[in-house]
């Protein structure tokens, strides 16, 4: 045999054999730690930079404990639920019934609140715009078509509306934000609940349509006497003027954290059903608070109540879990205001833990701290 | 028997990447036929006939999206043809040859540009020149004609129709300046010697020899702008069912492919997701027609002749 090619052939079986040693010593390690657990997640977006920021102060606390929240959309976090691909799930609307049937045995867990606010574009009017949920139904359905009609001109006495065509922006693509948002206007006008109705898109009698809050955010901040409805974090984080509505209480409010948090909290905590029923139709709209914005919406993290349905599930992970969730009601909370999340009011928090007790793992309950 | 030689294998496996285009299509369109079958069986005509899109009492018909795709892609043409012709005539007879290459390369160089590039650059930058130098006027001094009726805003049929026109121009213009070039030469001289001017040259023999590949080349501009879906779907203003029905040029409505762009990933019943796949059917079959009608145009119109330029 040619020497070189003996060379090669004995360089590279030490270098296996060194390789093998390595890859031996290094994964013999004893665990100096409690064992690694992961838990992956997925679904709605709208919660994502929340969840995010918990997960990782949690991992902090916890460091065996790794957390992967993937996103991707309420509509796959609630399929890969009901096929336990995942450990939990996030989703902007509650299960219908028939989403229920297929997921036995789910608990609803709000984590968090968000709103929809109505922004516009006047020129010269940056804020102080009034809007009333009917009012606001009238421009949506086109039978409002002037700035300065008259119902929106009383609501505005200190304002000069110009004698221009209001340009109505929708969002094109499905979205729990025009679900919300549609709800709204078909509890507040009986003449949009009964010729247009509530989805996560529906046939807009009117305006322009945009995918996305930041594309219709961005077609109202350019288009003069355009109004469109986007998230409550994003029209903060961009500043972009948006009106106050009328609640039930009679007050106008502007959107905000705080008045978020207000319209959560005066949801009346016995009404609210418990983990394990159907929140289908919970909404935190025209709420009753002297404060309350009248547009909020929740998000829900989804969680089987007997967690050993789940394929891979073992009593360290099912722990783990459910703790995490458990400080994301809690400590975890702090994240939210800095993120423009509204922080959960206490009646919430209270039926999230009482929620989180009820799981069990072969039938033993799960610790929750 | 035949030996395996090395043509024959060559042969067989050539055979086999040709037949895979007819078998791409035809399975497209299996999948979208079997797939829309609920909602075509369901509405019938008047799925293809019907204003209606709506999810909420899940009634759907496409009529409203093919009226926009045929009037974008109209307007498209109606812009884009001439531009395209008049860049590719003056690159091919009337340019110095320095800046002939350098033009040309530029032209092919739109094309490369990606079609979300030019829908942002519509909807930030050409949404608001077209509204203001075009619609505007327009709408002030011919607004009594119902097609420029309404109230202008930038985002409608309009508008898409522009940035089409601006996308579907390398691809005509380059093939139309292949086609010119391949005129001969010996045509051009014979005309010019029996006192031709430019003009007469380029009008009754240059572009009556090439036709048939002009011809050719504005099918493929119509083919992208009928198939156009990123760059029209964030300018076309995406209105929905009665609402996008077009009345005037200045409203915003849907074509086809933004329709789908729009809506397909969040159908929330199967029947949604149907009547989507309906409308991806629909497309095809528009795309299909078009292009049948080309090739009959191109052959028997036009009454190609051996020789001609192709």
């Amino acid at each position: 045999m040619n020497t070189k090619y003996t060379v090669v052939i004995a360089i590279v079986i030490i270098a296996i054999l060194i390789g093998a040693v390595a890859a031996y010593i290094y994964f013999s390690a004893p665990a100096e730690e409690a064992a690694p657990v992961s838990l992956t997640g997925s679904g709605a977006t709208f919660p994502q930079p929340f969840l995010n920021a918990t997960i990782t102060e949690y991992s902090s606390i916890k460091p065996n404990v790794q957390i992967n929240y993937q996103g991707g959309g309420s509509g796959k976090g609630i399929t890969d639920f009901t096929n336990r691909v995942v450990d939990f799930a996030g989703s902007d609307a509650p299960l219908t019934d028939a989403q229920r049937t297929a997921a036995p045995n789910s608990l609803h867990i709000l984590e968090t609140v968000g709103a929809i606010t109505v922004a516009y574009n006047l020129p010269g009017i940056s804020s102080g715009l009034k809007l009333s949920g009917s009012a606001l139904a009238d421009i949506y359905l086109g039978t409002i078509t002037k700035w300065n009609d008259p119902t929106i001109a009383m609501l505005n006495s200190d304002l000069t509306l110009p004698n221009q065509d209001i340009v109505v922006v929708h969002r094109s693509d499905g979205s729990g934000t025009t679900n919300w948002f549609t709800k709204y206007l078909s509890l507040v006008s009986s003449t949009w609940s009964s010729n247009v109705g509530a989805s996560t898109t529906v046939e807009w009698p009117v305006g322009v349509g945009a995918s996305g809050n930041a594309n219709v955010a961005a077609t109202v901040t350019q288009t003069e006497n355009a109004i469109g409805y986007i998230e409550l974090a994003y029209a903060l984080k961009n500043s972009i003027p948006v009106a106050a509505l009328q609640n039930p209480a009679g007050n106008f409010i502007v959107p905000s954290l705080d008045t978020t948090t207000a319209a959560a909290a005066s949801l009346p905590s016995s009404g609210l059903p418990s983990g394990s029923d159907s929140w289908a139709n919970v909404a935190i709209l025209n709420t009753s608070g002297e404060q309350a914005y009248p547009i909020a919406n929740p998000t829900y993290l989804l969680v089987y109540k007997e967690l050993n349905v789940v394929p891979g599930m073992t009593m360290d992970k099912a722990t783990s879990l459910v703790q995490y969730i458990w400080y994301v009601l809690h400590d975890g909370q702090h994240n939210a205001v800095p993120l423009e999340y509204a922080t959960l009011p206490s009646n919430l928090v209270e039926v999230g833990e009482t929620t989180l007790k009820s799981i069990t793992f072969d039938g033993q309950s799960v610790p929750t701290q | 028997m035949r030996k395996l030689n090395g043509d024959n294998t060559f042969k067989v496996i050539l055979g086999i990447i040709a037949a895979s285009a007819a078998i791409i299509l035809i399975v497209n369109a299996y999948v979208l036929i079997s797939g829309s079958t609920t909602a075509i069986g369901k509405f019938g005509f008047d799925f293809f006939a019907g204003k209606s899109w709506n999810p909420v009492t899940q009634t759907f018909g496409v009529l409203p999206y093919v009226l926009g795709t045929l009037i974008t892609a109209g307007i498209a043409l109606l812009i884009g043809v001439p531009l395209s012709l008049g860049i590719a005539i003056f690159l091919v007879e009337m340019s110095p040859k320095a800046v002939r290459v350098p033009f040309s390369y530029l032209v092919e160089l739109l094309a490369a540009v990606p079609s979300v590039i030019y829908g942002l650059w519509g909807l930030f930058v050409l949404r608001f020149w077209v509204l203001d130098f075009v619609e505007k006027p327009l709408h002030a001094y011919l607004g009594w004609i119902p097609i420029f009726s309404g109230a202008p805003f930038g985002l409608d049929f309009f508008t898409a129709g522009i940035i089409l026109s601006i996308m579907i121009i390398p691809t005509v213009a380059s093939v139309t300046r292949e086609v010119i070039s391949a005129v001969p030469s010996t045509i051009r001289e014979a005309a010019y010697s029996i006192g031709a001017t430019k003009w007469e040259v380029i009008r009754h023999w240059v572009l009556s020899y090439g036709r048939s590949g002009i011809f050719g080349a504005v099918i493929l501009g119509l083919g992208r702008a009928v198939g156009e879906t990123m760059a029209v779907t964030m300018v076309i203003g995406n209105a929905i069912g009665p609402n996008a029905m077009p009345t005037s040029l200045f409203q915003p409505g849907q074509t086809l492919p933004s329709l789908i762009a729009n809506g397909f990933f969040d159908s929330q019943t199967a029947l949604e997701s149907a009547a989507y796949i309906g409308a991806g059917l629909v497309l095809l079959i528009i795309s299909l027609i078009i292009n049948i009608l080309a090739h009959v145009m191109v052959t028997r119109v036009l009454k190609v002749k051996g020789g001609a330029v192709e």
